[in-house]
Order: C-alpha cells, then structure tokens, then sequence
C-alpha cells in the first residue's frame, strides 16, 4: 500500500521541511509521523501524499500574494499597470477551476484506495488475533477471547500478527488510538466497530481515548506492549498462573464511573464482550464493521488458542509485575 | 426560613469556586453600575425608546455588534483559561470539571453566541443599505429575532453562576449529555439557550432572503448585486435549510432528558449516532454560514481598497452558491471514525474535498483583483491580506483532514483544532474584523484609529501564529482535544507554552482593539462625506452615519458597483442628473411586543431549564399572548413627511 518510490523522495523533502518548521525535527514524540506498523504506515503516505498536494497550491499562492501585494501597492512611484476595468478573463478562470479539481481528483484517487484497504486485515499471510475492547468510565478493559485472559489500561500483543479488535463501551462513545500502529475508531454502546492494526516490531506505544466522555477522560491512557510471539505467550502464560479472575462482580465494580490501575486477570466470564454489547442492541447488534462473523469467536473457547503458539516453558516469576506499568500519572481523587 | 434558604441557594447558584465567586460579584457590580448610571442620568426612557423598542435594522446592527463583542470577551477569557491550563503539564489551576465546562462554553459562545450575531450585525448594517432599501423586510421580526438571540445568550451565560455549565462539549453529544453521565440544569442550559436563540437565527434567515429577493433597489438585477449580499443570500439559504434540523435535534434531546424519551439515549432503543448525523447536518453547514459572508466582505473590501473591480464576479457567485448546496453533502466527515462501511466514508471524502474547488477560485479571484489594481493599506484591507495566507494554509489542512483514512490519525487531535481554528480565526473573524472596520464610519460617522488598530493587527497575526502553528505539531504528537492536562512524559509541554503563549498575544490585540473604539469615539476621524474609503457599492452614496430612513430618494441602479459608476460619470461629465423629487417615506413604528416577547421567552426557558413546569407555561402563555396582542395591531407604519426628510438630510449636508 505504500506511495511507490516517487512519493518517498518528496517524503524526505518535506520531512526535512517539517523538521525545520517545527523545531524540534521529528523525534520520537511526533508518534502520528512514526509509523510502527503497516496500518500507521499507509496513513502516514497518505499524510505526506496530502502535504506534499496541498504544497503545490499552498507555496505558489502565498509567493504569488506577497508578489502581487508588493507589485501593486498604491505608493506615488509604483510605476505598475493600473487597469481598473479589467475583471474578466474566461482562459484564466479555467485555469484556476482546473487547478483544485485535478488535485482533488489525484488525492480522491489515494483516498478512495486506502479506505477500501484499511478495512481489512493488512496482513493477508497471518490470521488475525482478535482482542476485545470495551471503554468504560474511565479506563479500558481488553478481553483476550483466544487466550481467555483480561487486562485493564494495558495491552500486550505479539508483533507481526495483525491484531482485529472490536470495539464496543458500555459508558459514553469514545475513541480507541494508538498513533503510531495506526489511526482511531469510535467505541459506542450496543455497537461493534473493528480495527485492525499490527506492530511489525517489539516496542512500547501510547494508546489512549480520543473522544470526550467526561470528568476521567484525560486519564483513559494506556501503554500497548508489542513483544515477539514466544514472549507473547510466555506472558498469557503468566497472567494465567498468577493473577486473579474476573467474576461478573469484578466487571460491575469495575464499570462503575472512576479511575483504575493496570489490571490483569486470568480469565473473564464467558461471553463477557457479547453480552455488553447486545444489553444496549435491543436483540440486534449492530455491526458497523464489515465481516465480523467471519472472525467473531462465540464459542466458548477457553483454552489457550494463540496461533502459532508453542506451550511455553520458561517461567519467568518475576515477569508478571513488569507488565504493569507503576509510572502511569494516575490521580485516583475523583471525587464520586 | 433562613436554613431553607440556604438551601435553596447552595444548588440554585455555583459554589466553591473563587473564580465563579469573583464572576458573581463583578456581575453584581457591573449591573448596580449600569442601573446607577442610567437613573442618575435619567436614561431610562431613552433606552426603551431608542434600543430596545427600536426595528431600526442600522440599530440592531449596533446591538448585535455590542453583543457580540462582549460574547467575544467571554468565550475569549474561556480560552485563555484553557490555555494557562494547559501551558504546563499536570498544572492545577482548574479541575476537570471546572475545565471540561469551559471548553464547552468556549465553543458554544464563540460559534452561537459570537459568530452568529456578529454576522447578523453585519447583515443588518450592511444589507438594506447595500441593496438601496429603507429597511430589511420584516422590521417587526427582525427585532424579534435581536431579542431572541439576546435571552438566548443569557440564559446560556446565567448557568455559570446559576445552575452550573454544561460540560459535554459544544455539540453535547449524548449519551454522554444524557441524564445518566450529565445529571442537573447544564445541558438544559445549553438546550435551551440555543434554542431560543436558534427560532431568532431562522427568522432573521428567511428575513434577508426576502429582502434580498424583493427590496433591491430598482435596476439592480440579481447578477447586478453586490458581492456581500450575494455572501448573505448564501448564508441565509443554509439558515433556513439547515437551522430547523437543530432545532429538531436538541428538542429531541431535551425530550430525553426531561421526558424520559429514548431518541439518543444509550438503552431503551435509542441511537445516540443519530444525534451525531442530526447535529452535523446543521453543524457543517453552520461553518460556511458564518464564513461565507466573510467572503463577501473580502470581495467587496479588496475591490475597494485595490480600487479595481471584483474579479469573476460570475464565477464568485457561482462559487458561493455551490458552496452553499455543497456544503449539505459532507457532514459525516465530522466522524469518519465511526465505522461505517467503506461506501459511505468514501462519499463524504470526496463531497469534501470538492467544497475546495470554489473557495479556491475565490482565492484567485482575490488576488486577480488585487492585480493591476493600487492596494491601498487601510485597515479593512489589512485584515483581506492576512487573511489570504492564513486561509490557504487552513484550507489546505482541511483538505488534509478530508483524506479519510488520514484523517483516523487526526481526528479529535490538535491537528484538528488547529485547523478549525485557522479557518474559522483566519476567516470568519479576520473577515468581520474587516466588514467592521470598513463599514463601521457608515454606522457611527467616524473612522478607527489607525495606529491601535495596526497593534490590534499585529498582535493577532502574530498571536494567531505561535498559538496554532503548534497545536498542529502536538497534533502530530498525538495531543488529543478536551484533556484538561497531561503528563511530563509526552514530550507536550514546549508547544503547549508556546501556544499559551500565543493566545495572550491574541488577547492583547483584543484589548488594543477595545482601546482602539474607545479612543476614536473622541478622537476618530469624522468621515464628512459619507464615503470615507472611495467605496464602489451604494451605501458609501448616503451620509455617514446613515439617516434612519437611509435614502432620501431611493436610488436606481444601472451597474453591480454603481456608485463607482455614478463617480466615474461625474469625473469624465457624462452623468446625467434626474430631477430629484422627494416623497414622504414608509417607515415601521417601534415596538416593545419583541424586547417583551422575548423576555417570556426567557422566563419560559428559565422554567424548561429547571424543569419548572408551571414557570414554563407562565412564559409560554406570555409569549402567546404577545402574538395576540401583535395580531390586532393595525397601526405599525407611517410616513415621515418631505419637510422632515428635507430637514435631515440638509443637517447632513445635503440639500434636495
């Protein structure tokens, strides 16, 4: 899905412009501008694509306003044409209806191909995981269905495996980001939408809410962990041996409007996703995303079920407290 | 008694916070003040007979422009709020709450409350005056609509000392603006504000269409029409298209709230993605209605001070009007990350993308006008320059934020809100700031000083820049809007201080500008001859400030910018001059049925925002009965006679 070569040179033009434009050049913090996984990186094209469009308009027009307010400001010795009768020119109003429509049509052209790609799994050799997301006031609950564990503002997956989640809330909408593997969808009530996004390296990524559902929302951050698949299972492993279940009472209490540490729990109850979901569906869940059936796994699967899995061995008993993440600026003092 | 009121007290009005505590009291002060100095003056009756009773439109012009600085000083103390905020990581000078209600009456003010009426303002001491009428065409109802507006906005600013803010963004989007996560009068407020004010907006809608299709001067064909009114009967297209679908919606939503409807809640079958659609329906439009006049102000300022006739008048008015038609077919962009199917999102990127075909011609036509003209550097003209770089810029990152898939990465970030920003700061305020420097020696008889309004300029020009030029790197940084604070770790808070940074420049321009006014009442040059900047258009053809009947002969038009024809006939003696015969004028009677009209209005809202039913039917019965009233009214007009006309104007320095 990348732009073919012509666009990575100017890329490099207009990084290098940016750079100087924004003074701290692109480090690390300009997550949107580093793309760590083929969804981030199609958006990341089509941003440049775009910039590089619009300059074409953008750097002319502006050259051609200070040259023109220059050349005809109305001083006693500009000796400049003054022609105050002329208004019309049919050859130069084509030109300039022409103008925009071809850009538009070339951006239309980038735009209408990336929306139909980004709607499928960019990973077409690997079969995706799927994890479940459900945005709650105010902290994120992810259900691993495949795995049967659940984690709360913390998320680990294997890197080279395209991750679908579907997204759900059971609080107001909100929307799921991480930057740099790619970009967001909303999470509604009674609704699934689906993402997919994969990290093509280990690495730690931002993850956060981006639409406003009220007093906690700032605080709606979590760290995504991409590490390589053994490590991946090795931690499933853990979580499974070490930390607690979820009961249907955990999940009540956990709902309820306020902040919440990393959380990690063995198992959760079955169908858990589902049925919040389809308490806000009326008896019909409304998919806005495409196949869902195709990938939705109903079925009771509890056991571990990673693809490609290998039954881990090493043990590693310290591990599972380093998945949490103690250095997330938590203020648990809302007052409710 | 005591404790019971105490009681009332400690939910009726916001406490606990000495910020809303010192609102409180300069609110009190500010009104002791006002009635002291209007007793003490005896100025009572002037008031009533003068302002609020007046269906001048070049007076409610006036108060709407007022009204609509004074929103500007609020919504813009909001931001600045924000701002200091935000300058620093994990900074508590506001809580969440605190922070979450400001930036929902940041936005509600400065499009609603701001926007809107500066608009307004501007179509009613621009439009007639433009067309060669005496008046718009239904003066009645154009003071209703003033009215309207001017309870709405109250009633919206009372919650913050009365009830609390709403603080669920300025769309209030459910179901987070529903009872269950918005419990309280809040979004009452806003409901109820808006929608008052919304009835005054569709009205004054259908207002100037009318006047615009049937009060032009004779001669003056449609496509002979100056460039502004043509930008007002775009603007007025969407209103009437656009403004019943929010009031639909946001009833809706207060029937959900107060009612126990389910039309957008979370349970019960509702569908909160409706209001979305609702929302934006009118919300998008809403955009170009108030920028679109911008347009025209720049058409008309940039003819003027390039002293050159518009260019592609045609092709501008083709421009506009597409732009108006257009501009119903993109709202879903506004939540491309809602997950619908690959259809629909690739619709309304192209729909949107396709708004920046005509607002790029406009940009040529500009620029073509300017070229082979003499660019006068008068403040009017200060603003269309800067205007131009800056709209391109946000334009284009439009055009960004329209590539769908891209635009998963931008929503609800920075980018975002720096790009709605430039437009809208880059547009629609630098444009009014123009229309109001140019037009205002027509409204008031004096020019504005040129030398504060240049630190004016300047400081928002500036201030513009280092504001947002960075939120669209933190954008990049994955800074997403409504976070009332963030931590060390991001890497946000360099540009985040540079913003802060740049919001107080703006700041400073905006109290430069109020010394600017306050400075040129005394010391402004007088503009003697009604045509101050050597204007094209028939309103610089009448003294300044206008007579209240405007024309004392009504004007006939041959060409779009005839008073620059009728100037150029005198200079090269080809002008022909008609016998002038004046005529008794029509003219509306004042009236007080809209300023009382409007005020049950208020106490009929006051009622829906608490929930008070019988408060509610007490305004509600107020308001029927002033139509009433109003119905058996026969005696609303009269003539003013030819000796008053002769009189007047010869005070002018006019003599028929």
């Amino acid at each position: 899905m990348s732009g073919g070569k012509w666009p990575r040179r100017l890329q490099l033009a207009v990084l290098a412009a940016l750079a100087s434009i924004m003074l701290a050049g692109c480090g690390n913090e300009y997550v949107v501008l580093n793309p760590k996984g083929p969804v981030a990186q199609t958006q990341y094209d089509l941003i440049m694509i775009s910039i590089i469009l619009c300059s074409i308009i953008i750097i002319p027009v502006i050259g051609l306003t200070a040259f023109i307010v220059y050349r005809y400001r109305d001083t006693p010795n500009n000796k400049a044409t003054y022609k105050p009768n002329w208004a019309h020119s049919t050859k130069l109003e084509v030109i300039w209806w022409s103008i925009p429509i071809v850009i538009i049509a070339i951006l239309g052209y980038f735009t209408v191909r990336d929306t139909y790609a980004l709607k499928e799994n960019p990973n077409k050799e690997v079969k995706p995981m799927v994890i479940q997301v459900t945005s709650l006031d105010w902290k994120w609950l992810f259900t691993y269905p495949e795995q049967n564990i659940a984690t709360v503002n913390y998320l680990e997956i294997p890197s080279g495996v395209p991750v679908q989640f579907q997204i759900s809330a059971e609080a107001p909408m909100n929307s799921f980001w991480v930057p740099e593997l790619g970009g967001q969808i909303y999470a509604m009530a009674g609704m699934t939408t689906e993402l997919y996004l994969q990290a093509d390296h280990p690495g730690e990524f931002q993850g956060r809410g981006a639409n406003f559902t009220g007093e906690g929302f700032a605080h709606m951050q979590f760290n995504v962990k991409a590490t390589t698949q053994d490590e991946f299972d090795q931690w499933v492993k853990e979580v499974k041996g070490t930390t607690p279940e979820m009961s249907k009472e955990d999940y009540e209490q956990l709902k309820k409007p306020g902040l919440s540490d990393v959380l990690t729990y063995s198992s959760f109850p079955e169908g858990l996703f589902e049925e919040i979901v389809s308490k806000y569906s009326h008896g019909h869940p409304m998919e806005t995303g495409g196949n869902m059936h195709d990938s939705m796994h109903m079925d009771g699967d509890k056991e571990e079920s990673t693809p490609g899995s290998e039954a881990g061995e090493k043990k590693d008993e310290s591990a599972h407290s380093t998945h949490h993440m103690p250095n997330m600026s938590m203020t648990p003092v809302m007052n409710h | 008694m005591w404790e019971s009121l105490k009681e009332f007290c400690s939910w009726f009005f916001v406490t606990g916070d000495p910020l809303i505590y010192g609102a409180m009291v300069s609110i009190a002060l500010t009104m002791v003040a006002i009635v002291f100095v209007l007793t003490k003056y005896k100025k009572w009756g002037w008031l009533w007979r003068e302002w609020l009773t007046t269906v001048d439109h070049k007076r409610i012009g006036i108060m709407y422009l007022i009204a609509s600085l004074l929103m500007l000083f609020r919504g813009g103390v909001d931001a600045l709020m924000m701002r200091v905020q935000l300058a620093f990581p994990n900074l508590e000078f506001l809580h969440s709450d605190h922070y979450n209600a400001i930036f929902t009456t940041h936005g509600t003010i400065m499009i609603l409350f701001m926007a809107m009426p500066m608009m307004f303002g501007l179509f009613n001491m621009v439009v007639p005056l433009q067309l060669g009428a005496r008046d718009v065409a239904y003066p009645f109802l154009n003071a209703v609509s003033f009215w309207l507006f001017m309870f709405g906005a109250m009633l919206f600013n009372l919650s913050f000392v009365i009830g609390g803010s709403p603080d669920a963004g300025w769309l209030s989007y459910p179901p987070l603006s529903q009872n269950d996560f918005s419990p309280g009068p809040g979004q009452n407020f806003w409901i109820w504000g808006i929608q008052i004010s919304g009835i005054g907006s569709l009205a004054t809608g259908i207002n100037f269409i009318v006047t615009i299709l049937k009060m032009r001067a004779p001669g003056m064909k449609l496509m002979k029409m100056p460039m502004f009114s043509w930008s007002v009967f775009s603007s007025c297209t969407m209103i009437i298209l656009a403004f019943p679908i929010l009031t639909v919606t946001i009833a809706l939503l207060y029937l959900d709230r107060f009612a126990g409807a389910h039309f957008f809640t979370m349970d019960g079958g509702g569908n909160p993605m409706m209001y979305l659609n609702l929302i934006w329906m009118w919300g998008h439009p809403e955009v170009y209605i108030v920028v679109v006049p911008a347009f025209g102000i720049f058409s008309e300022v940039v003819a003027t001070f390039a002293k050159k006739k518009l260019f592609g008048y045609t092709s501008m008015v083709a421009a506009v009007m597409g732009i108006a038609i257009l501009s119903f077919f993109t709202w879903a962009h506004h939540f491309f990350t809602m997950g619908t199917s690959a259809n629909v999102i690739a619709f309304f990127a192209i729909t949107t993308m396709l708004i920046a075909i005509p607002t790029g011609v406009k940009i040529f036509n500009w620029l073509f006008t300017m070229y082979r003209g003499k660019i006068s550097f008068k403040q009017p003209m200060m603003w269309t320059i800067a205007f131009i770089p800056c709209f391109v810029v946000g334009g284009a990152t439009g055009v960004m934020l329209s590539v769908a898939p891209a635009d998963y990465q931008y929503h609800n970030s920075y980018f975002l809100i720096a790009h709605f920003h430039q437009v809208l700061i880059g547009g629609v305020v630098f444009g009014y700031l123009a229309g109001i420097y140019y037009w205002w020696p027509k409204l008031f008889g004096f020019k504005l000083d040129e030398k504060l309004g240049a630190w004016g300029f300047w400081l928002w020009n500036i201030g513009f820049y280092v504001c947002f030029m960075p939120q669209y790197a933190l954008g990049f940084m994955g800074m997403t809007r409504r976070y009332y604070t963030y931590g060390w770790d991001l890497g946000w808070e360099p540009l985040n201080l540079v913003s802060t940074v740049g919001a107080f420049l703006m700041g400073a321009g905006f109290v430069f500008q109020v010394w600017q006014i306050t400075y040129s009442i005394k010391h402004g040059e007088r503009d003697t001859t009604g045509d101050p900047w050597n204007g094209r258009t028939l309103e610089w053809s009448i003294p300044s400030p206008a007579p209240f009947y405007n024309f004392a002969v009504v004007p006939q038009v041959k060409d779009m910018d005839d008073f620059w024809r009728v100037k150029e006939e005198k200079a090269n003696g080809t002008y022909k001059e008609e016998p002038v015969h004046l005529e008794p004028i029509h003219m509306p009677k004042n009236s007080g049925l809209p300023f009382i009209m409007s005020v049950c209005w208020f106490i009929a809202g006051f009622g829906f925002v608490w929930e008070w039913t019988w408060m509610a039917i007490i305004g509600m019965v107020g308001v029927a009965l002033v139509m009433w009233a109003r119905s058996f009214q026969y005696d609303t007009d009269y003539y003013v006679p030819v000796d008053e006309v002769r009189r007047t104007e010869a005070s002018l320095g006019r003599v028929y």
